[in-house]
């Protein structure tokens, strides 16, 4: 592909970037059978299908117990956006560091970490992954190289340039996908990785989620470069847009950004045209755009619609199936729901650990 | 009429420097912006240039000599007209106008002498003082007495940017995984040269220079970290880091316990901390007390070149996130180093530095210069100040100074930060539930002033604090 050598060339050059909501212009796209369109098998398909699931009704469930205040603070559902991070794993390797901001649920997960110990951070509990010492936007699996889960708005994409300098150290030929949003994008210190990343070839894949909207900022109003493919330009770093409801072209685009990175050429940038359903977090009335928008979006794009149409039309599996598929996935959510609402909360001795590690251990 | 050619100072802070080569002869015809001689420094290499016309009248420094205290005549210049031959050193109006003082030399540090020789060059020792270079002190009476290696263990004198130096190349001899990142770390051999030859002994993998985006490289610095390397981080002023300290905080400090004790964080920021000479606010900051309120993190601030070596070695060593401060005016101070293979200090212990019993003097890093010098003068006036350097603020070692206190049942604090909530309020806060029954007196505070620092000469000097007021509020507190 020429997009890994022609920064702004390539696929991303003629989706548009407009982001007037109604046109939706990357997600009709995917609607219309593109010569080019990459394919999926039955067996990708069903495994994309189930992974995105997975992260909806987990969601979901979060959203219900957040309702009944199971779940505190903070917490920012990613419902809508599963096919980038499904199409980025399919693309990755074991091995490969993921690291993203602070709607993270969908990633841990992706990442092959136990949804019983998302839930349970969720509420506070001690089987949560950090012992209930960290919530929704902190959470970490060393096993699973998943390092955070992390609040500060753009804080992740240093850290995660600098997971790429110890694999560039360590000549692991491992790559770390740093993911951030289209809010963090426009942070500084961003552009400091960017030079950074470049400048020493640091191989790392910026995944931008551009779902549309900073809290309640649209792009538009937040952005004078809104086409997040270009912000590395200056520094050399190629680019593309990808239709990231399309868990299809999600994969494509970052098998082709993983191999840059990977083969010793430097970070490169995905932006993923995508979509959030919910607000911003659980106390966001969403007030900031139609309920037309949103609707459209769910009934016409909906990336976990879009695989179960194909696999029913395309590969023809059967309803049952996805049925048994479905109950499946509910069955798991519940289970977590229910370890989550059950297992006890942190014993009040671990207020004093993991504080500092003993430096003679 | 004559002019002499001062020995110039290249920073703020130096004292002192080589005349490395003369490039104009005696007899050499002089225009404004020639090139008469090259100067080092421990830190850089620069060039004299002539600012007057006339003729390279006499050399009164040869070349080669070490240890030329800034603004000694180095030279003289016959104005037109004058017999090169009859000039006197002396007789030249000074160019910069400032007249000075020769800084102590080595060999007067090395007899003692450097006390003597700083206070005589000021008005009175009642007035207010800049930090004096601070001076080595010989006298048994301010040996450290915690016996921390073997008596008989040779001692080597190191100065603390060596010493600074050298525990970063044991470590990264020692561990593949230590590297050092910064501004100027490596081709430029650090801004204040602390990493000088790292670069050529272990390549640039491993001294990494950075661009000038503080946020940015501390973010890959922890980021690094959390993926399991050993980095150590040079800012070139904690003034800077104020850009990157979120990550300080918010990456390193708190990560460790987001993850319920998964993720540490093994890290090492370091760099001068606090006031140098003349630079003025924004580069004048101690952060001592802002980076001492955080969970999560060590802040270490030594004073001596022995306690750098061994704390920063042990600093590298931690499996968690160390502030290291360090001070620019005491980079050239020289100290005696114990010439061990593996010399390394335990974090969160403060030191003795001097036994005394009427009264207890806490400090830390180059508050301690004041420490000793007021306790020396206590003792001529018959009061004998203990003299505690707390050496690491975080985790403080109260009970070393609370030992002291229920000998003394006096306490001063002695720090360049600013007042509120420093390092003597939390010192004062300790005392009041630990060592309120002992305290014969109120504990008092010796800090910066409460304003951004000053550029002026004379306002520096009144921000900074001052041995006479070590020394006042000690007989304060002795009710004397």
């Amino acid at each position: 592909m020429d997009a890994a050598k022609d920064p702004g060339k390539g696929p991303a050059k003629d989706a548009s970037s407009s982001q007037s909501p109604a046109e939706s212009p990357q997600a009709a796209e995917a609607h219309k059978p593109a010569p080019n369109m990459p394919q999926f098998t039955r067996e990708e398909d069903l495994h994309a299908y189930h992974e995105m699931l997975l992260i909806r009704r987990f969601e979901e469930k979060a959203g219900q117990l957040y309702g009944m205040g199971l779940i505190g603070g903070f917490c920012h559902l990613y419902i809508g956006q599963e096919a980038v991070v499904i199409g980025m794993q399919m693309a990755s390797v074991d091995g490969d560091q993921v690291i993203t901001g602070y709607r993270d649920h969908g990633h841990m997960l992706a990442c092959g970490m136990d949804p019983k110990g998302v839930m349970a951070e969720l509420t506070g509990r001690r089987g949560g992954y950090s012992r209930g010492k960290g919530g929704s936007m902190h959470m970490f699996s060393r096993e699973k190289q998943f390092f955070g889960g992390h609040g500060i708005v753009g804080a992740q994409v240093s850290l995660g340039t600098g997971l790429a300098f110890a694999d560039h150290y360590r000549e692991n030929g491992k790559v770390s996908l740093t993911y951030m949003g289209d809010g963090a994008a426009n942070q500084g210190q961003v552009y400091e990785s960017f030079n950074m990343a470049a400048l020493w070839k640091l191989p790392v894949v910026y995944v931008i989620e551009n779902n549309r909207y900073a809290m309640g900022t649209s792009v538009a109003r937040a952005s004078a470069q809104t086409d997040f493919s270009k912000r590395g330009l200056s520094f050399g770093i190629p680019g593309e847009q990808v239709d990231g409801m399309d868990v299809r072209t999600v994969r494509e685009a970052a098998s082709r950004a993983i191999e840059h990175a990977r083969s010793g050429q430097g970070p490169y940038i995905l932006e993923m045209q995508t979509y959030r359903y919910r607000g911003h977090s659980m106390s966001d009335p969403a007030k900031y755009r139609t309920k037309d928008e949103v609707s459209k979006m769910r009934d016409e794009h909906d990336p976990i619609e879009m695989v179960r149409k194909r696999l029913l039309e395309l590969h023809g599996v059967p309803e049952a199936d996805l049925k048994a598929t479905d109950a499946k996935v509910r069955e798991t959510v519940n289970a977590s729901a229910e370890f989550a609402t059950n297992d006890p909360e942190p014993d009040p001795a671990e207020l004093w650990t993991d504080i500092l590690l003993d430096a003679h251990a | 009429m004559a002019t002499d050619i001062l020995m110039p100072a290249l920073s703020p802070t130096m004292e002192e420097g080589k005349l490395a080569k003369w490039l104009k002869k005696e007899g050499d015809p002089i225009k404004s912006g020639d090139v008469l001689a090259e100067i080092e420094t421990d830190k850089a290499t620069m060039e004299v240039e002539a600012i007057d016309e006339g003729v390279l009248a006499k050399i009164l420094i040869a070349e080669g000599t070490e240890g030329v205290a800034v603004n000694t005549p180095i030279a003289i210049i016959a104005g037109e007209g004058e017999d090169p031959s009859s000039v006197q050193a002396g007789g030249g109006a000074k160019p910069n106008g400032t007249g000075g003082h020769p800084a102590p030399t080595p060999d007067m540090q090395a007899e003692g002498l450097a006390d003597k020789a700083a206070p005589a060059a000021k008005s009175g020792d009642d007035a207010p003082k800049a930090p004096a270079a601070p001076a080595v002190i010989t006298s048994k009476a301010d040996e450290p007495v915690m016996a921390e290696f073997p008596a008989d263990t040779p001692m080597v004198t190191t100065t603390v940017r060596e010493a600074l130096r050298d525990a970063m190349a044991e470590e990264m001899r020692r561990d593949g995984d230590v590297f050092v990142m910064g501004e100027e770390v490596a081709e430029y051999q650090g801004a204040y040269k602390i990493t000088q030859n790292l670069l050529q002994e272990f390549g640039a993998k491993r001294v990494v220079d950075t661009p000038i985006t503080e946020h940015g490289f501390a973010g890959i610095g922890v980021g690094a970290a959390l993926a399991g390397l050993k980095p150590i981080v040079e800012f070139m002023t904690f003034n800077f880091a104020m850009q990157a300290i979120d990550h300080i905080i918010n990456s390193a400090a708190k990560t460790l316990y987001m993850s319920g004790g998964q993720l540490g964080c093994p890290i090492v920021f370091r760099g001068p901390n606090g006031a140098a000479a003349r630079v003025g606010a924004q580069h004048s900051h101690d952060y001592a007390a802002w980076y001492s309120n955080v969970p999560g993190l060590k802040v270490i601030a030594p004073y001596t070149a022995s306690d750098a070596k061994g704390l920063l070695k042990a600093a590298i060593r931690d499996p968690n996130p160390v502030i290291f401060l360090e001070n620019e005016i005491l980079y050239g101070q020289s100290f005696p180093v114990p010439q061990l293979d593996d010399f390394v200090l335990p974090i969160g212990k403060a030191k003795v530095h001097r036994t005394g019993s009427d009264v207890t003097i806490v400090s830390f890093a180059i508050g301690m210069t004041y420490a000793l010098k007021a306790a020396q003068a206590l003792a001529e006036q018959g009061i004998e100040a203990e003299v505690i350097d707390l050496r690491t603020i975080r985790p403080m070692d109260s009970e070393t100074v609370v030992r002291s206190v229920k000998k003394t049942g006096r306490c001063i604090t002695v720090e360049e930060g600013f007042p509120q909530s420093g390092i003597g309020a939390e010192i004062v806060a300790r005392l009041m539930v630990d060592a309120f029954d002992y305290l014969d007196a109120p504990v008092l505070r010796i800090t910066g002033k409460d304003v951004p620092m000053p550029y002026a000469a004379n306002l520096e000097k009144l921000a900074l604090p001052t041995v006479a007021e070590v020394v006042e509020a000690a007989k304060s507190v002795c009710y004397k």
